[in-house]
């Protein structure tokens, strides 16, 4: 009895799960050679750090494609994430910016200048963490990843889902962003933190330091998405699918459905973070307008545009919104918003999967086709979806 | 099994629980005051097969949501084995050892036959577990194991999305194989399906049920005549009758609401 079934299996072992699959490291391939060699080879420092700008929000599109493509979590308040990352990075270069030397006219000197404008005469204790890099560090991922603890937590154990989730987290973004601006003294209010010029002594104002932070920022992002494609690949992954279909079915197969949905949502908040981090030193402020719900929102469209199902297709569709953004605005300013609904309404309509979608049905199976007639007969092919 | 029981009628009495796999006592559930299931009270041996029947409306699917927690009971107790289940979640009643099985075929359409398997393999059950399960073995054998049983060992790396009617609820089966369940629960496990598939689930059936209990939903009379070791007649929300098949074909109440048409 055993033997069949072993030597059956035994069969099954090769290439069962692997990692990613012969595409999927090609595309990996070909996005790092774009991100680390190809744009910073072309482009000039403001162009490549404008770039880099676009691929901070990428971080929040990666997340996105594990909590609404995966989980079918629609948050559209990731910018909650983004900005408490960004913001948590600005505090830490702000304290540096305001040295007692540096801000000597003040009337308490060694404060954040906007706070001496609101009369506070006393670095909050709020702030006192952010006086340690290494602290700061921590707290960049930790608050965001806590504050959504405490929101998923709440919101998934009480089965809040669906519409009602992406309202909730849409009202957190508005009450966020009015909260940041009504407190002043402590936030910076509508201008955000700015005048930032040093990490740990090093000018990131510099070209050099953009040039560095670029690929640190790239190299993170990387990261990022070989840690999502880990999770894509443990059982989690296929949980995380399986509850966005079966919700009911994953529970009564032994399941706490709230945990997981937690944890994808933590999961897209920790990279909404980084990216919002990355997005201050290299952009050298942080501000109220990138935490509200207009953010919040083309961020779903970057992954949305992109594919939600695919983790390159996010990076992919952040980069091409981001240029056509620019471009447009560029030459015609009043058309970008029109242009960008439209967009959002094509890709609902005609492309639901998005870049990676139409890349899946119409240039996968072509490609594959071509590597059939070249390799010689009997040699293995990837392939992708059946024949349809 | 103990005559005694088979003999009298259960209902109303209180017997020592821990003698029974399931002991679903006084249970009530009402929705908006309309009383779905009225005091209704049952036991469940161990290695028994129960089959509960009774007119469309009567409260069979609502008695089997209540014991897996699906739905929450407005009053009375189920014991699975000493352990209260109205008061725990979903997945601690499926860790506890109660599968469900629903009416309509309800698996992963996007997923494999394998992988469908594999999420319901009892391991790896908390996030960290998830994060870290590996594929071993143990796992592997035991799919396949389980998918030759369930009649799936060829279509393993299929979507689950394309198979047939009767392919999916055995893989469902299959499914809640994987989790080795004490009690086995079940809701209309051959409905829509053809009769060479109605008799290869019975053959399933017969072959799953060794060392667990089975509490099964049907209208199929040929078939609960081929599998119950008893039956329970639900109407309007209450046992009508308990016993044999043999007893309860005979009931006139029964005859009456039921069987009669």
């Amino acid at each position: 009895m055993t033997s069949p079934v072993q030597t059956l299996s035994k069969s099954l072992t090769v290439n069962d799960n692997p990692f990613m699959k012969p595409m999927e490291w090609v595309s990996l391939a070909l996005l790092a050679g774009l991100i680390l060699f190809v744009l910073p080879a072309t482009l000039d420092a403001f162009r490549l750090n404008l770039v880099g700008k676009y691929l901070t929000y990428a971080f929040v599109a990666l997340g996105l494609v594990m909590c609404w493509g995966y989980a079918g979590i629609l948050s559209l308040g990731q910018g909650v994430f983004f900005g408490l990352g960004g913001y948590c990075m600005a505090m830490y270069l702000k304290l540096e910016a305001s040295s007692v030397e540096n801000t000597k006219i003040q009337s308490t000197p060694g404060i954040p200048d906007f706070m001496d404008w609101n009369q506070i005469t006393e670095l909050p204790l709020m702030w006192k963490p952010f006086q340690s890099l290494p602290l700061t560090l921590i707290l960049v991922v930790a608050v965001p990843v806590f504050f959504a603890f405490i929101i998923g937590f709440a919101m998934f154990t009480r089965r809040v889902g669906g519409t009602y989730f992406a309202i909730i987290t849409q009202a957190i973004a508005a009450i966020l962003t009015i909260l940041i601006v009504g407190q002043q003294g402590y936030t910076g209010g509508i201008n955000g933190i700015t005048d930032l010029r040093t990490l740990h002594g090093w000018d990131i104002r510099t070209d050099s330091a953009k040039f560095i932070l670029y690929f640190v920022n790239g190299g993170l992002l990387l990261g990022c998405i070989l840690a999502a494609q880990y999770v894509k690949k443990a059982k989690l992954g296929r949980i995380l699918l399986a509850m966005r279909d079966k919700e009911d079915r994953v529970r009564f197969s032994g399941y706490s459905v709230a945990g997981f949905k937690v944890f994808a949502f933590c999961l897209a908040a920790g990279f909404a973070a980084i990216g919002g981090a990355m997005f201050t030193l290299q952009v050298g402020f942080m501000s109220p307008s990138f935490v509200g719900i207009v953010p919040s929102i083309e961020m779903v469209i970057y992954a949305a545009v992109g594919g939600r199902l695919s983790l390159f297709g996010a990076v992919w569709g952040t980069l091409l919104v981001n240029w056509a953004k620019t471009t447009f605005s560029e030459s015609f300013p009043e058309l970008w918003l029109f242009g960008l609904g439209a967009l959002f309404i094509a890709v609902v309509l005609a492309f639901p999967n998005g870049l990676a979608g139409i890349y899946r049905s119409y240039v996968e199976p072509r490609l594959t086709r071509k590597v059939k007639a070249l390799a010689p007969a009997g040699a293995p092919v990837p392939h992708g979806t059946p024949a349809e | 099994m103990n005559a005694a029981i088979l003999s009298s009628p259960i209902i109303g009495e209180s017997p020592d629980a821990k003698d029974f796999l399931l002991s679903v006592e006084a249970l009530t559930v009402s929705f908006d005051g309309f009383k779905a299931v009225n005091d209704v009270s049952f036991y469940v041996d161990p290695n028994e097969i129960r089959v509960i029947i009774g007119p469309n409306g009567a409260g069979k699917t609502t008695v089997l949501d209540l014991i897996c927690g699906r739905t929450k009971a407005s009053a009375g107790s189920i014991k699975f084995k000493g352990q209260e289940l109205t008061k725990i979640s979903e997945s601690a009643i499926v860790q506890a050892g109660v599968g469900r099985k629903f009416q309509t075929p309800s698996i992963y359409d996007d997923l494999t036959v394998f992988e469908n398997l594999e999420i319901s393999f009892p391991r790896g059950r908390t996030v960290w577990g998830a994060l870290t399960f590996k594929r071993d073995a143990e796992v592997r054998d035991r799919i396949h194991e389980v998918a030759t049983m369930i009649f799936l060992k060829d279509q393993l790396k299929e979507r689950a999305e394309f198979l047939s009617h009767g392919q999916k609820q055995w893989l469902e089966i299959g499914m809640l194989l994987i989790q080795d369940p004490e009690l086995l629960m079940l809701d209309e496990p051959v409905a829509g399906m053809s009769v060479g598939e109605r008799i290869k689930t019975a053959e399933l059936l017969n072959q799953i049920i060794v060392g667990r209990s089975v509490l099964v939903i049907e209208h199929d009379m040929k078939f609960v005549e081929d599998i119950a070791h008893r039956v329970t007649v639900l109407h309007q929300g209450k046992v009508l009758s308990e016993g044999s098949m043999e007893r309860v074909k005979n009931d006139p109440k029964v005859i009456e609401v039921y069987l009669g048409h």
